[in-house]
């Protein structure tokens, strides 16, 4: 039980510069879970921006949605759009491997699991990150294949570059197990959200007693709002209220 | 030949200062060359170590626990006075001084008490430095309180957690001395015997607890500060670990043992429940600024409480002492307690104890204003006897506390041992008979931080230690004795379990050596407590073995002890004819109930030597002068 | 009452363990959990075997030596209770109670329901002080302290070093133990001056002790006994981006 050690945290053998900042960053879990913070920053901000696209579904002009989309794929537009892909799909890469390096540390630090161990009354979504976190992910694949690239049904295009979004969407969703799927995966991205949104505050250093409990109603607020965004559309392609 | 406290004489004011520039130094560059252990890791321990580190020392630090932040400093919940006088209210050194010896029934020793009083002031500064997080006002200038019956606010508090936030200023001090690699740290290690070679202290001999290992480590000096031995009594406010062996064993290689009868009662605990109880809890004393005391009038009232009309109460402390009430020191408070229940006014199913009702401060102040001075005091009653106090009177009952005995010092903090310093609650310390709230924090520190950093360079420059190792025959004789001890208990296997054994004993002092104490059952005492030891060592029954982690082992070495300390206890009871702070003689009295000193036969400090055990020991006085403070009858009529 | 108690008996640190069953017919409700440990134990050393070892000191619920798992509970049932702190009229008649030792590969068994705790002392010996020699302060009132800030300070430096935290967290993480001696120590001016190196040295000594990292889950704050909240672990992440982008402090010179 005896320990003597010299102290062996001499930073001043680090040479400051921001390579070596930046190295030092990534390499604590602090850092990581920043990394996390941010790259799901920029995501949630993908996710509000996507809904917003997805909502002109619901336009008194059925061909909103898809001078929308058309705009999109325009082909001057062909740079922003790839550049923004990039971006988000880094963010993807930053978040999960940081996240899958986090939660292998962490696996380690109890070799020896408990033999009854109660979960006190903390966040069912904060318990559940691990579970919530790949599913949405696999969506997210499917949503792709599904509705950029065409590989689960056949997409219909109004033009080259022109996609016929409304088209696609409905029929799509008129699919009872697709639109199940994707509801399902709306729920856990809802709760992957709660966590989330809430929780990269905390990552990033920005918390205070006075308004903590008011971050955790926003996180809240936020993630349910995008979850009721996102549903009513297959929900209305179910019921008939969006038609092609 | 009376005993040398090495005091400075002359104007009391200038003694530290005189004697501190009298003391030699060591070359900084040679400290390193100096190794010193200390041993324990509280309020002095802690403090020592890290200081004694930061001047350059080689220290190796010991405890029993398994990190030096557990010491029981740390449940010391009132403040830590300091004479700042930030409050103007006309306090000062000399008012703290003359306070502290006052307090302690003139029993101390002025120097002692009065360079406490000077260093108060440093500690408070350190403290704050070190980021010990105290109450504050809103201005950001340092809030003080009254406490313990003081009339002026000299009391310093980080909420009702004070011992704790010293002791983590002491203890990050230290841990940043660990990681530095100038302290080597012995956690869960327990001393068990002193090396003295030549009548100098030159190490120890420690028992690893998790691996059972008996070690010896060599120093140029060592230092105790291992606390009090309030868990003689079994039942105490003390924590379960806290033991006396080191300083029993010590005193057993010589070192003389100071005052063992004075103990301090602490009237505001929460009582015994049942006969599985290990250990009593205090509830800080403030709770008397609002809290009345009663008890019935009638013997054996079975009424509840709330079911009793005012005029069958007796507000016995308001009664006796009108212009005191409730807020009587701690020995009166206690002894008083003990008084009528002993009358069988007692309340509660085992009718030990009386209400602390704070029904009539309710009404005055609102329960909010009660919620915020007492809130955590009531939760933590709340939490332990599952009663509302809010609703229902607290019952409370006195319960041991502090040892204001301990080893004898000098000036120096040193033992009769050269080379062996004393510090903290472990020493005979600077409270006579009787400490005063808020002071035990003060003590531990000033002795760690700024006393014995001081002294002992002037014992490490003036004296040259032999170069010694491991195989010196006394080293080996010490490891044997030990070793001696620990297969001693493993083999009695006898019948009854330690604890048994250890709360036989504890009732027996409880009744005798207790709150009040009389000659007939202090010899009968002494009659019961060497059969009782016997019987211990013939039929104890420990299981396992000695190279393990085996705390029935470890407890059973500190009952034995206990066994041999509680006989010395009762024979300095016996001895010193005279009530005086926390020792009553129920022969010795007022005519209205006080304690009656003897000051002309008593004004000393009695140090007892070890002559073996159950052979009688050797007493040696330090007579007790009052230059500054003169001695006068205590009144808080 | 009646308790039945599986407990997790270990020899030693190297040795395998298991849960063994225990039944105490008579539990007395005002009892506290450690006192029906010690009637367990008087029982088993009666019968000639090996009692179990538990850590406990104060039993005042301040040192913060005792401390299990109850039913997968760190500390038990009770919000805000160490262990020596709780009763057993808190139970019921024939409550089953799974005791287990804290588990984390910072905090290695030693035997039974006792772990190794020294990981926390030397995440202090890191970086959890003021560097300040005895003697160099100045008066204790030339340095203001808000009101607030000392009041905050306390919140955090209340944390009594038990491990519950790390414990109860799925990621056996001490975040919530180093934020609050960052947050003690950095809410005061004089904590400033060794924030950055502070937190930059208590972060790298935990990943050296092997505790995992705080994933915002809430369940040390739930078990905390001093009521420490997750504030401190946003307070340390604040800390470390700033000392690992910003700061200087610690990052080079001396």
């Amino acid at each position: 039980m005896q320990y003597r050690r010299k102290q062996d945290i001499h930073m001043s053998a680090v040479a400051i510069n921001p390579l070596n900042r930046a190295v030092r960053f990534y390499e604590a879990p602090i850092g990581k879970k920043a990394v996390m913070a941010v790259t799901g920053v920029m995501l949630v901000g993908y996710v509000i921006g996507h809904l917003l696209g997805n909502l002109q579904i619901y336009s008194s002009d059925p061909q909103q949605i898809n001078r929308y989309a058309a705009f999109l794929h325009n082909p001057s537009n062909a740079l922003a759009l790839w550049g923004v892909r990039l971006i988000l799909l880094a963010a993807v890469v930053l978040h999960i491997v940081s996240s899958v390096q986090l939660w292998q540390q962490n696996r380690e630090a109890r070799p020896l699991r408990y033999y009854k161990k109660a979960d006190v009354p903390t966040s069912y979504a904060a318990r559940t990150m691990l579970w919530s976190g790949p599913i949405v992910a696999a969506f997210v694949i499917f949503h792709v294949l599904h509705l950029t690239t065409g590989s689960i049904l056949p997409l219909h295009d109004i033009g080259p570059n022109m996609p016929d979004v409304r088209y696609n969407v409905v029929s799509g969703f008129q699919n009872y197990w697709v639109s199940g799927f994707y509801i399902f995966a709306m729920i856990l991205l809802c709760m992957h959200l709660y966590h989330g949104l809430w929780s990269m505050f905390q990552s990033v250093g920005i918390s205070h007693p006075r308004y903590t409990s008011k971050l955790k109603k926003g996180a809240a607020i936020v993630a349910i709002l995008i979850a009721i965004g996102n549903c009513s559309i297959p929900i209305a392609v179910m019921a008939g209220l969006v038609t092609y | 030949m009376p005993l040398d406290s090495k005091s400075p004489g002359g104007p009391i004011e200038t003694r530290w200062d005189r004697h501190r520039f009298s003391l030699k130094l060591v070359n900084p560059a040679n400290k390193r060359k100096h190794t010193i252990i200390v041993v324990g890791t509280g309020l002095a321990g802690g403090s020592a170590a890290a200081t004694l580190a930061e001047l350059g020392y080689q220290v190796k630090c010991f405890c029993f626990q398994d990190s030096p932040r557990r010491a029981h400093s740390i449940a010391a919940q009132g403040g830590i006075n300091a004479a700042k006088n930030y409050h103007n209210d006309g306090d000062s050194v000399y008012r703290l001084f003359y306070d502290t010896v006052k307090g302690g029934d003139f029993r101390s020793r002025e120097s002692n008490v009065y360079r406490l009083a000077q260093i108060s002031l440093n500690i408070i500064d350190q403290c704050v430095a070190q980021g010990v997080p105290f109450a504050r006002e809103y201005s950001g200038y340092l809030d003080n309180r009254s406490f313990g019956g003081a009339q002026v606010s000299r009391t310093f508090y980080a909420r009702g957690q004070t011992g704790q936030q010293l002791l983590l200023g002491a203890y990050q001090a230290l841990e940043r001395q660990i990681g530095a690699g100038a302290v080597e740290m012995y956690p869960r290690t327990e001393m068990l015997d002193l090396i003295v070679v030549d009548g100098r202290a030159r190490g120890i001999v420690t028992r690893n607890l998790l691996t059972g290992k008996v070690e010896s480590h060599l120093a140029d000096a060592v230092v105790l500060g291992t606390g009090g031995y309030g868990n003689v009594y079994y039942l105490s406010t003390n924590a379960k670990g806290s033991n006396a062996t080191a300083i029993w064993r010590a005193h057993k290689r010589g070192a003389l043992f100071a005052n063992p009868c004075f103990t301090q009662i602490h009237p505001t605990c929460i009582p015994v429940s049942g006969d599985y109880q290990s250990k009593l809890t205090l509830m800080s004393e403030s709770l008397r600024n609002d809290g009345r005391v009663w008890v019935p009038k009638k013997k054996g009232d079975a009424r509840k409480p709330g079911e009793i009309p005012k005029e069958d109460r007796d507000y016995y402390l308001e009664r006796r002492y009108p212009s005191f009430g409730n807020l009587v020191p701690r020995d009166v408070a206690s002894r008083n307690a003990k008084m009528v229940c002993d009358e069988g006014r007692g309340v509660g199913e085992t009718g030990l104890a009386v209400y602390l009702d704070f029904h009539d401060a309710i009404q005055r102040l609102g329960k909010p204003v009660i919620v915020e001075r007492y809130g955590n005091l009531f939760d933590m009653y709340e939490r332990i006897t599952g009663e509302d106090p809010y609703q229902a009177p607290m019952r409370i009952f006195p319960a041991i506390h502090y040892t204001m005995g301990g080893l004898w010092v000098d000036y120096n903090l040193m033992s009769n041992l050269p080379g062996l310093y004393v510090i903290g609650e472990a020493n005979f310390s600077d409270h006579g008979a009787n400490r005063l709230g808020a002071s035990a924090l003060m003590q531990g520190l000033a002795d760690g931080y700024f006393v014995l950093p001081n002294t002992i360079n002037d014992y490490i420059a003036s004296t040259k230690v032999e170069k010694m190792d491991a195989g010196h025959p006394a080293v080996k004789e010490a490891e044997q004795q030990v070793n001696c001890v620990t297969r001693r208990l493993l083999e009695a296997k006898g019948t009854r379990t330690v604890d048994s054994y250890h709360r036989e004993l504890g009732k027996l002092m409880w009744e005798y050596c207790g709150m009040s104490r009389t000659a007939t059952g202090l010899k009968h005492a002494l009659e019961e407590i060497p059969a009782m030891r016997e019987q211990f060592w013939r039929d104890v029954k420990v299981l396992g073995t000695g190279e393990e982690l085996n705390q029935s082992l470890e407890k059973a070495g500190r009952v034995a002890d206990f066994f041999e300390l509680a006989e010395l206890m009762c024979l300095d009871a016996l001895e010193r004819n005279e009530s005086c702070g926390g020792h009553f003689r129920e022969e010795y009295q007022t005519p209205d109930g006080e304690a009656a000193r003897n000051d002309d036969r008593f004004s000393y400090v009695a140090a007892w030597e070890f002559r073996g055990v159950g052979n009688p020991p050797g007493l040696q006085q330090e007579p007790l002068a009052f230059e500054y403070v003169h001695p006068a009858q205590r009144s808080y009529k | 009452m009646r308790i039945v108690l599986h407990i997790w008996r270990q020899a030693n640190a190297a040795a395998a363990g298991r849960m063994v069953r225990y039944e105490l017919p008579n539990v007395n409700t005002h009892m506290s959990f450690l006192e029906m440990l010690d009637i367990l134990n008087e029982d088993l050393i009666g019968r000639g075997e090996d009692p179990v070892a538990f850590d406990h000191d104060c039993r005042e619920g301040i040192c913060g030596m005792c401390g299990c798992m109850v039913n997968g509970v760190a500390h038990g049932p009770l919000p805000g209770t160490t262990l020596c702190q709780l009763h057993m009229r808190h139970f019921k008649d024939g409550d089953e109670l799974y005791l287990e030792p804290w588990r984390a590969r910072a905090f290695p068994v030693v035997k039974d329901l006792v772990v190794d705790r020294s990981a926390f002392d030397r995440l202090i010996a890191a970086g959890g002080f003021i560097s300040v020699a005895t003697g160099s302060a100045p008066d204790g009132n030339a340095i203001l302290v808000p009101k607030e800030n000392a009041d905050r300070s306390m919140d955090a430096a209340a944390c009594i070093g038990c491990g519950a935290c790390v414990a109860m967290c799925p990621n056996a993480s001490a975040s919530l133990f180093m934020g609050a001696k960052l947050a003690h120590l950095g809410l005061l001016p004089q904590g400033q001056p060794e924030r950055d190196r502070r937190v930059m040295a208590m972060e790298a000594q935990a990943n050296r002790e092997l505790f995992g990292s705080c994933t915002n889950i809430g369940e040390c704050e739930a078990v905390c006994p001093k009521d420490i909240k997750l504030e401190v672990i946003a307070r340390m992440n604040r800390d470390f981006l700033h000392a690992n982008w910003i700061g200087r402090g610690g990052l080079k010179g001396d």
